[in-house]
């Protein structure tokens, strides 16, 4: 379960970045399993025919590479966004397919079962990622940790994460504040596409196999972690707190659940409802928030940190 | 306040009557108890500058928006309005000023959304059709039924807005703004229908800006200013001239243009810059338009809807593009610049409309504040929150905004002070040169006071300002300089000394005859 976990945090921390631009990224599921995909082949060893040669990488080499696979795919779902104006949903939806197939392709629908490697050619070390425990934590756990980390410094006390919360609060506004959104934009899907690869990664350390189909779904199953974390897909809202509480609860029904006996089909009406339901919630707190001004009072510090810092725009709508 | 009501209308002469009709949207007072009559079988004109109250006021009468206390009586009888809908089902509909067409349905089906003639296999398009037809040839406009509306030139989509409201039969009819983009021929013709529906017994309800046209057709006219009626009376008994005073109103002092400073060098030069429309890239918004700006000098833009004035700031801004032309910020060309690099090097604009272009509404004022001007308290990679407060905490100081602090919600505070939120975010930047798009809409007098105050401090220590307005009192307040556009040129240009006639003739508002604009010359501007 804790590497389910894992696994869910990281790709919703990317999310978490992607939704608070007022944007979605679908393709995610399809860049864990090819990132998975791309590191099988980069430890199965690269024949270089004209040279005569395989290549082994070490396995720190393999994780950089597919790392900046995913970036790849995040900065085409990016351009395709900011400067082509393809509307998020579409393109990263389009990525979804493209990305996926190319993982089949790769494989030719199979699955690299051998992700050891070999001791005599120094690319051994691939399954310390999944399976080993540092202080008794799982790796991917740390790992989550430290990208959860990163992901909160860069929301709260950078430049970045400030154009990112404004940008995805009001565009138009954030442009004219002087604020480099198309930057943003193509940034925060480079991001999340590097979260996907890492997850990938983990995913098959921890299988010690690599399936061009690993993945499927996880898009989605990271969009419900960011919303239950009482993101707004409307942009603008939502912080990484709320994203890990989610990716848990996430984790809790689809494991915890069969853990304490719970029928699997059981578990997937909860995880449906557990969705509607904290949406629900939090919509129903920011009505009254808005209703009682004065009780939402003056917190003291940035509005990342606190979502009491919002109002119904219609309020706010000027007389004419 | 100055002109006693001229008339008392019998009771049963009133078919609508609103009482004490007041409208707070957040900290704004948009009606401040408005007692409004609408005559049988009249037209009754709602004269007002922008934000005076008047679409507020007939969003309430027609059922959009609901009063935040205040009733309104339907022949005698007290009514609450549910929606349009069920205004419209007593008899009561809009023309709004703002098309509500969806650009992708025909003609005929946007006549006859939401009440769709049932026939014998769902909807009786062949009947609606026919209706549609006759309604096209009572206006003499010669649009097919089945014409899609993103099809038609504005004007025509506004005969069709019109011929719907025409299409229900209705006892009260509301035009906000019915004429604004239509040809005088149209005009004409839209004005026989309404002396027709008026001698069948329907009652008008009728604005606009073009007050010489309204001054035509109306029966009665009321005056509405800051949200309050100023004066009503008899049309036979006005002109042009009692319209004016009463709408613009005689004695508040939004200041004078700053003295004791000399001007410096030219801050801004806009040279010949064009700004294509953006539906139809033949039609320029900006026809060549050359400005040049001292820093420490105010200039003033005023015009109508639709003169050019917001596609003018936005060019100068970096937010569209110019078809042609260059813009110069102290002698530099910054034509090519991004909206970045152009605050980087001192040009900022203070948007038009707040909510769209100038807040992030779910951010807290303080960040909304140094928003602009993250770069001053970025220490390595990190933001200095210790620096970003004392900066927030300035700006809140400097511009005197009314705030619980930085943290507070942004929703929290009025319409003034969210302008001087506004306004302060792109302060902090330290601008050489600062262009506000009505800076002024939407919020009360004495914010409008204030934040006026504000730019001519500003000026005075060498700040060049550029504010447009479609309120001739602000032409008359800070401006050393006012400049008058129409039809995306400049059209007349005045020293802080012009009369509020000249300036309005200028923009085409309103053309006084020979005899007005004498009297007026000689009456005090103040």
């Amino acid at each position: 379960m804790a590497s389910h976990v894992a696994i869910f945090g990281i790709l919703a921390v990317g999310m978490l970045l992607v939704i608070l631009n007022g944007g979605i990224d679908l393709s995610v599921g399809s860049t864990l399993g090819f990132s998975g995909v791309i590191a099988g082949f980069l430890i199965q060893g690269v024949q270089l025919t004209a040279l005569g040669v395989i290549l082994y990488p070490p396995v720190w080499v393999v994780a950089v590479l597919v790392c900046v696979l995913g970036a790849l795919v995040g900065l085409v779902n990016g351009v395709l966004i900011a400067w082509l104006k393809v509307p998020a949903f579409v393109a990263t939806l389009g990525m979804l397919y493209v990305v996926r197939g190319a993982a089949l392709l790769m494989t030719n629908g199979l699955t690299y079962n051998d992700l050891g490697g070999k001791p005599e050619l120094g690319n051994t070390g691939f399954e310390w990622l999944g399976f080993n425990r540092l202080l008794d934590i799982p790796v991917g756990v740390l790992v989550m940790a430290v990208i959860a980390l990163i992901g909160s410094i860069i929301l709260n006390r950078t430049a970045f994460g400030r154009w990112l919360y404004a940008s995805g609060g009001n565009e138009r506004a954030a442009e004219l504040s002087g604020v480099p959104v198309k930057r943003v934009q193509v940034s925060v899907y480079m991001l999340s596409g590097i979260c996907a690869s890492v997850a990938g990664l983990i995913l098959s350390s921890e299988l010690t196999s690599a399936g061009p189909t690993a993945g499927t779904s996880y898009e989605l199953t990271a969009i419900a972690a960011v919303v239950i974390g009482g993101a707004a897909l409307t942009g603008g809202r939502g912080n990484i707190r709320g994203t890990l509480v989610g990716a848990f609860v996430i984790g809790f029904l689809s494991d915890g659940l069969v853990i304490i006996g719970v029928s699997a089909y059981w578990q997937t009406v909860f995880t449906g409802a557990v969705i509607v339901l904290a949406v629900l919630l939090n919509a129903i707190q920011y009505r009254r928030r808005v209703k009682l001004p004065s009780s939402a009072g003056s917190p003291p510090t940035s509005p990342q940190k606190d979502k009491a810092q919002t109002a119904d725009p219609a309020l706010e709508k000027t007389a004419g | 306040m100055n002109a006693a009501p001229e008339f008392e209308p019998a009771a049963g002469d009133t078919v609508l009557a609103a009482r004490n009709i007041v409208k707070t949207y957040g900290g704004t007072h948009a009606l401040k108890g408005v007692n409004f009559d609408i005559h049988r079988g009249k037209v009754t004109t709602l004269f007002g500058e922008n934000g005076a109250g008047k679409s507020t006021l007939m969003k309430i009468l027609s059922g959009v928006t609901t009063p935040t206390s205040g009733s309104i009586e339907l022949d005698g009888q007290s009514v609450t309005f549910s929606s349009s809908s069920d205004a419209r089902d007593r008899g009561i509909s809009i023309i709004h000023q703002e098309l509500s067409l969806a650009p992708n349905l025909s003609v005929r089906d946007n006549i006859f959304m939401g009440r769709e003639i049932p026939g014998a296999t769902g909807v009786d398009f062949a009947e609606e059709a026919r209706q549609t037809r006759l309604l096209m040839a009572d206006l003499e406009e010669d649009i097919d039924p089945m014409t899609l509306v993103q099809d038609l030139r504005l004007g025509q989509q506004q005969i069709v807005e019109i011929a719907r409201a025409l299409s229900v039969d209705s006892r009260i009819l509301i035009m906000d703004e019915p004429t604004s983009a239509l040809s005088a021929t149209e005009v004409e013709v839209l004005f026989k229908v309404i002396r027709d529906l008026t001698a069948r017994g329907v009652s008008i309800v009728y604005i606009s800006h073009h007050l010489e046209e309204a001054l035509q057709i109306t029966d009665y006219a009321v005056v509405l200013r800051d949200g309050a009626i100023t004066a009503t009376a008899n049309a036979k008994h006005i002109n042009l001239e009692w319209i004016v005073r009463n709408m613009v109103g005689e004695n508040f002092d939004l200041g004078t243009p700053p003295t004791g400073h000399t001007f410096g060098e030219i801050a801004l030069s806009v040279d010949e810059v064009s700004v294509a429309d953006v539906t139809s890239s033949e039609r320029l918004v900006v026809d060549r338009l050359s400005l040049d700006v001292r820093s420490g000098e105010i200039v003033c833009i005023y015009g109508l809807m639709g003169a050019g004035r917001t596609e003018l700031l936005e060019c100068i801004a970096g937010r569209l593009s110019a078809a042609g032309g260059r813009i110069l910020l102290e002698g530099n060309d910054i034509s090519r610049l991004s909206i970045a690099e152009r605050i980087a090097r001192g040009l900022v604009l203070v948007p038009e409309d707040r909510q769209r272009d100038g807040l992030v509404q779910t951010m807290s004022v303080g960040a909304n504040l140094s928003l602009a001007s993250i770069g001053a308290f970025v220490k390595g990679m990190f933001l200095s929150r210790s620096q970003e407060r004392s900066l927030v905490d300035g700006s809140i100081r400097d511009v005197r905004v009314k705030t619980a602090g930085g943290g507070a919600p942004i929703g929290s505070l009025s319409g003034g002070n969210q302008q001087k939120v506004v306004i302060g975010k792109m302060l902090t930047t330290s601008p050489k040169v600062m262009l506000l798009d009505e800076p002024s809409r939407g919020i009360d007098i004495g914010a409008k006071a204030e934040v006026f105050r504000l730019l001519s401090e500003r000026a005075a220590r060498g700040l060049a300002v550029v504010f447009s307005t479609s309120e001739v009192t602000e032409c008359l307040s800070i401006a050393h300089r006012i400049i008058v556009m129409r039809r995306g040129r400049i059209s007349a240009e005045f020293g802080a000394d012009a009369t509020k006639e000249e300036i309005m003739a200028a923009s085409g508002e309103a053309v006084l005859s020979d005899q007005e604009e004498h009297r007026s010359h000689h009456r005090d501007r103040r």
